[in-house]
């Protein structure tokens, strides 16, 4: 029987949430990875293995890796370096396993690849190489200067994107030998120059069912979208209630329908706006929004959602899910219609993901 | 020369296989932590980052002094790592 769980990195561990196969209560685990810091947790269904990307104040970064559904852990950070002469990693920000292959995200901005499982990891050099490192530089967001989103495409190994705040998105057709800037009619509102080849402060990136040339990006300066694998976006924020947000989630089978959750302004608190909890969806690719609060709090919720912290499963209606920098999770089993605060007191969260379990 | 090495409780329950006090053969810190890792794969590298150097919120005293990875160690001193008090 198939059971839905939902992997939650926080600050201070990752914890396993257990929906059954009706997704209507949810059992809750101790925290894991040792309590460390975890910003991203992954599911390979190839191997069943979980990963959890995190950085530990004292020991450094590290990509832990669960076989058992996270009864036991193991993890590693061999070769997750730029070298002696390099910067050091603090962190790693997403893990994603692809085409055999684990890829995982860090700070400062870079991209690193396992193909043994997790145990030692190689840097895909060509991204740090990109010309605009150099000039006009990458410079970082207030979450720091990290590669926090890693999309493969389903079906071609060697197409990826890659988003980094605050630099942009960027693409390979080449496994990484060879990276391009996708930003185009993204706007850097923040800069002087509103329209740059990169520094864009992308925040998440996500694929349409579907559809791989089909992409959308929660960005600081709005909510786009593109049909062309990200040559060129589009700005659907119009009739949001903020342009600001971190999360966004696709649906699992119709590309175009995704979920937002703005934010008040980034100078004015980044929460809920007005201290009401909203979820946005568009069913028309972004052309219209509606706004689902239904069971979320409409009072003093002065609430943040950050970056990772929002996924859809597979389920039909979808569940759509999301945790708080405040430790609620929230889920919806009707497609964001109606809401319902499954776990309370967590640790700030930073990661939330949904996956099917046999 | 043997030195006995203290490590935290933390790092124990974090990498299957280590003690909180073991006994190793080392000249300096360096060789010290090398020798653990030899034994227990991992523990370098939650301990040093690239430089090398130690990590930031790691502590390593030998003999109660605080120490670096070229700290010289004598037969029988004790070389305790202690995670700094930070955080929240």
């Amino acid at each position: 029987m198939t059971r839905t769980l939902l992997l939650v990195g926080t600050r201070k561990g990752a914890f396993i949430l257990d929906g059954g196969s009706d997704r209507r209560s949810w059992a809750i685990s101790e925290p894991l990875c040792e309590g460390w810091p975890i910003h991203d947790l992954q599911w390979d269904p190839a191997t069943r293995s979980i990963y959890a990307g995190a950085g530990s104040p004292w020991f450094g970064a590290a990509v832990f890796r669960s076989d058992d559904l996270g009864t036991t852990w193991t993890h590693s950070s061999e070769g997750l370096t730029y070298g002696d002469d390099g910067p050091k990693i603090p962190a790693v920000w997403n893990v994603t396993p692809a085409n055999g292959s684990i890829y995982a995200g860090v700070e400062p901005a870079g991209l690193f690849r396992s193909d043994d499982g997790g145990a030692t990891w190689s840097h895909v050099k060509a991204l740090r190489d990109h010309p605009s490192r150099q000039d006009p530089g990458w410079q970082p967001g207030a979450g720091g200067l990290i590669c926090h989103t890693i999309v493969p495409h389903p079906t071609v190994p060697e197409k990826m994107w890659v988003a980094i705040s605050a630099v942009g998105t960027f693409a390979t057709a080449d496994g990484g030998a060879t990276w391009e800037a996708r930003n185009r009619g993204v706007a850097a509102c923040f800069l002087p120059d509103p329209h740059p080849e990169t520094g864009q402060c992308v925040h998440k990136l996500v694929m349409a069912a579907g559809e791989p040339d089909s992409l959308y990006q929660q960005n600081h300066c709005g909510v786009y979208r593109s049909r062309d694998a990200g040559v060129s976006w589009e700005d659907i924020s119009a009739g949001l209630s903020s342009e600001f947000g971190f999360v966004i989630g696709t649906h699992p089978r119709d590309a175009a329908t995704a979920w937002v959750i703005p934010l008040s302004n980034p100078e004015e608190g980044r929460y809920a706006p007005d201290g009401a909890l909203a979820v946005w969806r568009t069913r028309d690719r972004g052309d219209h929004w509606e706004r689902q609060a239904t069971g979320l709090p409409q009072d003093h919720a002065f609430v943040g959602v950050l970056r990772e912290a929002l996924s859809v499963d597979r389920g039909n209606p979808a569940g759509v899910y999301f945790g708080t920098s405040t430790g609620q999770l929230y889920s919806s089993t009707d497609e964001g219609a109606s809401w319902e605060r499954i776990a309370d007191n967590l640790p700030p969260i930073w990661g939330v993901q949904a996956v099917e379990v046999d | 020369m043997t030195v006995t090495v203290i490590l935290p409780r933390s790092l124990v329950s974090l990498i299957p296989g280590t003690e909180r006090t073991t006994k190793v053969d080392a000249a300096t810190v360096r060789e010290a932590i090398d020798q653990l890792d030899q034994l227990t794969p991992g523990v370098r590298n939650r301990l040093v980052d690239s430089g090398p150097v130690l990590r930031e919120h790691i502590n390593v005293f030998v003999d109660g002094t605080q120490a670096s990875l070229d700290t010289p160690l004598r037969a029988d001193s004790t070389v305790h790592v202690i995670p700094a008090v930070s955080g929240g």
